[in-house]
């Protein structure tokens, strides 16, 4: 099995260019690749769009702020893409305000684009957001009796996902909820940089065991380099 | 006279009531989450958690949270022995291929065709619809969980949403703190009222079309 590079964070996050769309695993920051994070807060990257789970905790007045949430606050992003956003005051001021724009997506919906994009597929059907808001603007097709919207595959740039342990040649696992959506966006991306606690030996994880073969991620970074 | 004191211990303990062994339920964030406190010792349901887990378990003792072990609110939880965790896509097509039994969430309108709006005052406030739209679509059962009345006094059940719809005709049973509904052709059916509140008092302080259901009784806790 060939070894993936092992970079630092800052290298990482000179890897992702102005107007990229940048998909980042976590929920509420559970399972985000931290350190690439603030790596990437610190080189000041703008005009990105985020496909993520929902932009995070920002609540500095706790001294609870997680994943994305720095980033928002920089203005990093012009648009995302996300389930949620009531964690994050900042994103509403944004959307409010017209600084960022946001399209929310049913989190289920959100998860298949992404698989989708990963899987070679053109979108899903699904029957969720049929009758709401969610359906404007899509293709309604009906399967039997049933209606669904057809969901576009929504593919990314560069996918930073963070998994608890990784080997030499790229094979990720991950742990307990910290694994969320970042198998779906390391398929889903042109490159896939993936932040690890613990890197061991080709041969040290179980074939069995492995969440992401290899194949799928281009550099690892350790999350205490 | 009546006075109306919101009561949300009173819907979790009811809400908690419609489980039996076996069940698979989600619990969305804030009062539904203390559906899970009043399930009786007896029954052992089984709790899916969107972000990748069935077998949720109780809050960790302190100082014994996980980093990368949360609910769907990001709080510290434990799995049970037998539990699983799972990717996003996974856990929705639990939710939305129809292998969760029951989904407990919280509204900010619901209405008499069973429409739910949760997600979003526009201009004002919005958190967005998380998992919430699959969840609704896919459950077996959807249950409204509310205080009956705002604190403006204003009634939650309602003829039509006037909000953006988290959920088109999806709701089938409402649970307040005044009483349990059905939804149905059209109409909230009372199955159950919670004294002191009555039938009388629960059609004087709806904005909603009621039907009190024959057999509609009282329910103590």
């Amino acid at each position: 099995m060939v070894s993936k590079p092992v970079i630092s964070a800052a290298e990482a996050a000179a890897m992702v260019r102005p107007g990229q769309v940048v998909q980042v695993g976590g929920f509420l920051g559970c399972g985000s690749p931290d350190a690439v994070l603030a790596a990437l807060a610190s080189a000041g990257v703008g005009g990105l769009t985020l496909v993520c789970n929902d932009t995070a905790v920002l609540d500095e007045k706790n001294g609870r702020v997680t994943g994305v949430a720095p980033l928002v606050k920089a203005k990093a992003f012009s648009k995302v893409v996300v389930s949620h956003i009531g964690t994050n005051p900042e994103t509403q001021r944004q959307m409010n305000a017209g600084e960022t724009e946001v399209e929310l997506v049913p989190q289920g919906t959100l998860a298949e684009r992404v698989r989708a994009a990963g899987a070679g597929l053109g979108g899903v059907l699904t029957p969720t957001g049929v009758g709401t808001e969610v359906e404007k603007g899509k293709q309604k097709l009906l399967v039997g009796d049933k209606a669904y919207l057809l969901e576009e595959a929504l593919p990314g740039d560069v996918a930073l996902v963070k998994a608890k342990k990784a080997d030499k040649a790229g094979n990720l696992v991950y742990a307990k909820t910290a694994r969320n959506f970042n198998p779906l966006m390391a398929t889903a991306c042109k490159l896939v940089i993936a932040e690890v606690e613990e890197l061991v030996e080709i041969g040290a994880i179980d074939p069995d065991q492995v969440h992401t073969p290899s194949i799928f991620v281009d550099y690892l970074v350790l999350s205490k380099a | 006279m009546i006075e109306y004191v919101e009561n949300k211990e009173v819907i979790a303990k009811r809400i908690a009531r419609f489980f039996k062994t076996g069940d698979v339920v989600n619990l969305g964030i804030g009062l539904p989450t203390l559906v899970g406190n009043y399930v009786p010792a007896e029954v052992t349901v089984i709790l899916q958690s969107e972000n990748g887990l069935i077998g949720l378990g109780p809050a960790p003792a302190p100082g014994a949270a996980d980093k990368d072990l949360t609910n769907a609110g990001a709080a510290p939880v434990t799995i049970l022995p037998g539990g699983a965790f799972f990717d996003s896509a996974t856990s929705f097509g639990i939710i939305r291929g129809g292998h969760v039994d029951y989904t407990v969430l919280g509204v900010l309108e619901v209405d008499q065709d069973g429409n739910l709006a949760n997600y979003k005052i526009p201009g004002k406030m919005v958190p967005g619809m998380g998992g919430a739209m699959d969840l609704t679509t896919g459950s077996r059962v959807v249950i409204a969980a509310t205080t009956h009345l705002e604190k403006s006094g204003a009634s939650k059940l309602k003829r039509r949403c006037a909000l953006p719809l988290t959920a088109a005709r999806e709701v089938d049973i409402v649970v307040t703190d005044v009483g349990f509904f059905e939804v149905m052709g059209g109409k909230f059916h009372l199955i159950e009222y919670f004294p002191p509140y009555t039938p009388e008092w629960i059609q004087a302080h709806t904005d909603a079309d009621i039907v009190v259901r024959e057999g509609c009784a009282a329910c103590e806790f």
